[in-house]
């Protein structure tokens, strides 16, 4: 088994292609995507895939180390920012094509028109531990 | 057996073992592990006296625990002679136990978690789950509490006020993992209101059964927010909201205001209304005026904001609005509402996007872009 991180962006991946900011959807377009991403969790927590899924507020700040006795610095948030992600998905699969698959199914959540949405996704798989065989 | 009745002795049992002279920190851990044998024997073979059954387990697990520790300290050349227990009497110490919980050197985090372990009897796995963190973090959480509080003289009246903020963040944290964190805080608040006799205890109490009959209908089944205007009234549980209704009249009946009554009698005219229509804004708005005098919160005058909005309408809501600052949380939310009721959708819908942007929940956000989309869809067409 190998755990792989799927990234959802508020900023900085390709365009989708029904690309329709999601207060410009119906009413009815917003609930039955919502639907689609509760039943894909429900479906990977029964196939014994599923890890965690959060979701980030879009907004937070760049904090670093001030030296010595003094607060940190903070900054932020810069709008230029361009990459800013939205949210994950932690999945636990036998290959990286069970994860490629999942994240297809991911994207292809309903949007505007009921159509899917063809969002890019990033997969990035964790670095493991070492195995215990190494030859 | 019920399941809740070991539970409900936890308190007077730990103050048992504290009065005997027990450090309260070994004293926690004899009595959860007490708790977990009667979880396991009483279904068999249920004691005639529970609380003696397990004043009487939780204290021979102390001896064990004390004896090897100590016998380890002696054999490290580390102990001279052993703590001799003292007499055990029999006032009941349930209330020392929530000051003890919820002392002002605790950090609100901290004094949760030992609220519901020390005095609700939960697991410290239980109370992980609830809050989504790893267990072996909570147990660090709680025994690094229990360390802080070890040198608190049990004997002293503490705060009843920190108890209570205690004991509403618990209630506040809804339902996560297998505890119903809001049943919890009821139980507890109910054994409070019991051991102490203090109007904002039972202002608190009432203001919990009033928003908690109102729970079922908070939610759609598909899990999306229900605002309290188009919430089901018939799923309101009526019991419910007579008894936090009569706790309130008892209350504040006795003339000592506090901060809970008055949010608890503006939940209580919500629950009294058949209707949203039929809902007495001016006494809500009233009760706003007697919150804002009690703590001039920011958030109090955002609600009030809202009442005001619904009881001289909505341009007086916004005139309200302009004087509170707009990084308050849901400031724009509340913009966004008032905007629509005033009839400026476009304006609404913008803020209700924005709104939703801002969103502290997911639940929120969802509900913010709903109402956003449901604008936006109007004026299309």
């Amino acid at each position: 088994m190998a755990k792989y991180l799927l990234l959802k962006h508020y900023r900085g991946a390709p365009a989708a292609v029904n690309d329709v900011p999601m207060d410009r959807w119906t009413p009815e377009e917003i609930s039955a995507h919502m639907q689609y991403m509760q039943d894909f969790a429900d479906r990977l927590e029964k196939t014994g895939e599923f890890v965690d899924g959060q979701a980030l507020a879009p907004e937070g700040s760049w904090v670093r180390y001030d030296g010595e006795g003094r607060p940190p610095v903070t900054d932020g948030p810069f709008a230029e920012t361009k990459d800013l992600i939205a949210g994950w998905m932690i999945i636990d699969v036998d290959s990286h094509d069970r994860a490629v698959e999942l994240a297809g199914e991911l994207s292809a959540a309903p949007g505007a028109g009921g159509k899917p949405i063809h969002e890019w996704l990033e997969v990035r798989p964790f670095l493991t531990a070492p195995p215990t065989v190494t030859e | 057996m019920d399941e809740l009745l070991p539970r409900s002795l936890t308190p007077s049992v730990l103050a048992v073992l504290v009065r005997r002279g027990a450090d309260f920190a070994a004293a926690e851990d004899a009595v959860q592990d007490a708790l977990v044998e009667a979880v396991r024997v009483w279904p068999k073979d249920a004691p005639r006296d529970p609380k003696g059954w397990l004043v009487t387990v939780a204290w021979r697990r102390f001896l064990d625990a004390t004896r090897a520790d100590a016998s380890r300290r002696r054999r490290e050349g580390l102990l001279d002679e052993e703590p001799v227990p003292g007499p055990a009497p029999a006032v009941d110490d349930t209330l020392q136990l929530y000051f003890l919980c919820a002392h002002p050197s605790l950090t609100p985090s901290s004094a949760v978690a030992l609220t519901l372990r020390a005095v609700g009897g939960l697991t410290t796995r239980q109370i992980a789950r609830a809050y989504l963190v790893p267990e072996a973090t909570m147990a660090q959480r709680i025994s690094r509490a229990k360390r802080t509080v070890s040198g608190v003289r049990f004997d002293r009246p503490g705060d009843v006020s920190t108890v209570l903020r205690v004991l509403y963040l618990v209630f506040n944290e809804g339902y996560s993992g297998d505890v119903d964190l809001a049943a919890e805080a009821i139980r507890l608040t109910r054994q409070l209101a019991a051991a102490i006799d203090h109007p904002e205890v039972a202002g608190l109490l009432a203001l919990m059964l009033l928003h908690h009959a109102r729970r079922a209908s908070r939610t759609a089944p598909d899990g999306s927010l229900v605002p309290l205007a188009e919430q089901d009234r018939g799923r309101w549980d009526t019991g419910m909201i007579a008894e936090g209704v009569g706790i309130l009249q008892a209350a504040l009946a006795r003339d000592r205001l506090g901060e809970f009554q008055a949010q608890a009698a503006v939940a209580a005219l919500h629950a009294d209304a058949p209707t949203a229509q039929e809902t007495d804004w001016v006494q809500i708005v009233e009760w706003y005026d007697e919150l804002v005098g009690l703590t001039d919160n920011p958030v109090v005058r955002l609600n009030r904001a809202v009442a005001v909005g619904e009881a001289d309408g909505p341009r007086a809501g916004l005139a309200e609005l302009a004087s509170l600052s707009d990084a308050l949380p849901r400031h724009t939310a509340v913009a966004a509402y008032l905007h629509e009721r005033d009839g400026d959708l476009s304006t609404a819908a913008r803020l209700y996007a924005e709104a939703a942007h801002k969103a502290p929940t997911l639940a929120e956000r969802d509900h913010l872009t709903r109402q956003a989309a449901r604008l936006n869809a109007g004026l299309r067409r």
